[in-house]
């Protein structure tokens, strides 16, 4: 490679905290949602780049379903201590307990849908005028057409149809009071450059992602783990498993896949060999094809 | 993919145009299918859709489609990004609409593109839109630009269509500032020359698409001669350890500095030397663009966010008085003595239509002088006022300190594209 040429990890490096930077210049009030999952912890390690040697200067929201793995919220507290950063913690269950949700039912019942009322309040109590994520366009294809600045309404919501065309890297971040963004700085970033962005830098994730032994049972297809918060059907056999997860989300939807992988080099190569895409495993989106557009549009992140 | 040998590509951003049924979306859905870029899940649930809707083939085209109202219409209608890698390269692609209304998504996906590929379906030779698209790709100075005459399948693989439209395309190419042009005969649908090369096509002797996309030389996309740092955020501390330090934070926009660089500030004009280039990964030795850094310099001045740090002896034009090619992209039409808002690398200011020059008809690249009423998806030349001076190149020169966008101050919305003459 040339002296004066980027790698593609580099380049996309530099467009990320280019973006994070934009967010702290452009908006009194932004905050970065975090989720524990390898995604926003390359954010916020984007962030501690962007504002080296002075202290990430937003606070980190989390939006928590109370049906999270425990390994995930024992990581994200000691991670958030560790950057020296102020975490908000916005609670499904809160929002349950107050009434202005109503718990799913049966077997299939997940708070994952719940998240997006939690999360719309968060950002209104808060005021936030800009909530930063680790989503990326390679995700799933309702996502392939979001802007880096994603512009809602006063009720949060999503317009595909009328969305700010966005040019070289001039980001438009203007707004009416009430109304706020969603700012994705890893837009460009695939999951096999999130994995070796890890490797590269060396970041630290929770155990989760690595291949460990754990209660589960298969659900059309699905490895899921045998928490109390599933309900399992007397025919849903629970046996130990090697396994471990490519996202980490609500327990519900989250699912597992068999793997000896432990350790980011093998995660690598499973990665590189792997025939089904991330979101695979998660049986929010298989709802129905249009599943993440109808959420997206209604505020989901 | 070995782990060590990710570690060492390249990005190249490139856009697609074509005209609704040229098949944009097959030609990047065979790209993704053929590099072996689908995932099994992915594939099956456009198996399934295309069976359900009686296709023949399985419609690689539904892997693009992204919304629902898409798929319902049948057409693309906004800037989707695509991604996929060769050991090589990493790819981004920006699938752009081509029917009219949405003229101005396509300027979006053309503005970071390093190359475009553009699509001519082989029955109907060069339509309007294929001069709409070529003269965007030029007036967005994208460095490369591929003809992909598609659907050769439909024309017996004929040699003598291909030349005939590569011809034409030449003839009208010459007129407009594109440096570096291709053509292909493709099949999106058959896969002819796409990833693998065709059997059909004895006589077209070049590589195939992805030949191209993979080899294309990209290293002197960047501007590395003006330096140019337009500073974004300032850092302060406020720490024991780091008490009197103030970073200056930005992307380079060009040239590359180095510590022990003379440097100027704009607007202020002062000078000072750069003290240190400061990343979370220690100090460097020379920084480049388009890299994200934070600078200190020698001497105490007061720079903030919208200035520019730029080489004592190489400087920007410095106006308030600014004359550009602008697209329209609002359905508001273009108001002279209108007032905009305006942001210019890290820069916010408001500005004033002053004059509106002439209008392009992109079909003849004609000067329009008597029809000054610019609409949404027009492209014209204006002279605007701005409430500060900005520091800029010639869009040629820099893509970066050379473009500008206006906003409507009323809706906030993004109504203008410009690129800087003068």
């Amino acid at each position: 490679m040339q002296a004066y040429n980027l790698t593609h990890l580099k380049e996309l490096e530099s467009e990320a905290i280019y973006v994070i930077r934009e967010v702290a210049s452009q908006f009194e009030n932004p905050v970065l949602l975090f989720s524990g999952g390898k995604d926003s912890i390359v954010c916020a390690h984007l962030a501690k780049k962007a504002f080296f040697p002075a202290k990430i200067p937003f606070s980190l929201m989390h939006v928590d379903t109370g049906h999270n793995f425990p390994e995930t919220i024992e990581f994200r507290d000691k991670f958030v201590k560790e950057l020296g950063v102020n975490l908000i913690v916005a609670s499904v269950q809160d929002s349950i307990d107050q009434g202005k949700v109503a718990e799913e039912k049966g077997y299939s019942a997940s708070r994952n849908g719940l998240q997006t009322v939690t999360l719309l309040e968060g950002i209104e109590t808060n005021k936030f005028d800009a909530a930063m994520g680790g989503a990326r366009r390679d995700e799933e294809k309702a996502r392939a057409k979001e802007r880096f600045f994603s512009h809602r309404d006063e009720f949060g919501q999503w317009d595909p149809k009328n969305q700010r065309p966005e040019l070289w890297n001039i980001f438009n971040g203007m707004k009416n009071y009430g109304e706020n963004f969603r700012v994705f700085p890893i837009s460009n970033w695939t999951e096999m450059d999130v994995w070796q962005y890890i490797l590269a830098e060396k970041i630290e994730l929770p155990s989760l992602y690595f291949s460990h032994q754990r209660d589960c049972f298969i659900r059309d297809g699905v490895v899921m783990y045998a928490t109390d918060v599933i309900e399992r059907r007397d025919s849903e056999k629970v046996e130990k498993m090697q396994v471990r997860f490519r996202t980490i989300g609500d327990m519900t939807c989250t699912g597992a896949v068999f793997s000896d992988a432990d350790s980011l080099e093998k995660i690598i190569e499973e990665v590189a060999a792997t025939r089904t895409t991330e979101r695979g495993t998660r049986s929010d989106d298989k709802r129905s094809e249009a599943a993440m557009e109808d959420r997206k549009k209604q505020g989901y992140f | 993919m070995e782990t060590n040998s990710y570690l060492d590509m390249e990005l190249l951003r490139f856009s697609t145009a074509g005209s609704v049924d040229d098949g944009k979306s097959t030609l990047i859905g065979r790209l993704l299918y053929d590099s072996k870029s689908i995932f099994e899940d992915q594939y099956e649930a456009i198996e399934a859709t295309s069976k359900k809707k009686g296709d023949e083939h399985v419609n690689l085209a539904l892997l693009t489609d992204g919304l629902r109202s898409e798929r319902e219409q049948g057409i693309t209608i906004d800037v989707a990004y695509r991604y996929f890698a060769t050991p090589k390269r990493k790819f981004i692609i920006a699938d752009t609409p081509g029917h009219i209304q949405y003229t101005r998504n396509m300027v979006t996906g053309a503005s970071t593109s390093n190359l475009s590929i553009i699509l001519i379906d082989a029955r109907k030779g060069i339509i309007e839109q294929t001069h709409r698209h070529t003269f965007i790709a030029s007036l967005l100075g994208i460095p490369h630009v591929v003809f992909c005459i598609n659907k050769m399948d439909l024309v017996d693989y004929s040699e003598e269509v291909f030349s005939k439209i590569k011809k034409e395309v030449e003839s009208f190419a010459t007129k407009l500032d594109v440096k570096d042009i291709h053509f292909i005969p493709i099949s999106a649908l058959k896969g002819d020359n796409v990833v693998n090369k065709s059997d059909n096509m004895d006589w077209y002797r070049g590589g195939t698409l992805m030949y191209l996309l993979e080899n294309i030389h990209i290293g002197s996309d960047y501007n590395l001669i003006d330096c140019r740092f337009p500073v974004q955020y300032v850092i302060r501390p406020q720490s024991d350890k780091y008490h009197d330090y103030r970073g200056y934070a930005g992307r380079i926009a060009g040239g590359i500095f180095k510590p022990g660089d003379e440097v100027a500030v704009l607007p202020s004009g002062f000078t000072s030397k750069i003290k240190s280039i400061d990343t979370l990964d220690g100090p460097l030795e020379k920084a480049f663009a388009p890299m994200s850094v934070t600078m200190t310099l020698e001497d105490e001045i007061d720079i903030s966010r919208g200035d520019m740090i730029v080489r004592v002896n190489n400087q920007p034009k410095v106006s308030q008085d600014i004359e550009l090619m602008i697209c329209w992209m609002n359905e508001k039409d273009l108001q002279l003595n209108g007032k905009y808002a305006l942001k210019h690398t890290s820069s916010d200011a408001r500005c004033v239509i002053k004059e509106i020059r002439y209008k392009v008809d992109i079909r003849t690249l004609h000067r329009i002088e008597d029809d000054k009423q610019i609409r949404m998806n027009e492209i014209a030349r204006i002279s605007i006022r701005t409430t500060k001076p900005l520091f800029f190149d010639n869009y040629k020169r820099n893509r970066s300190t050379g473009s500008l966008i206006l906003i409507d101050e009323a809706t906030n919305e993004t109504v203008g594209a410009g690129m800087i003459i003068d």
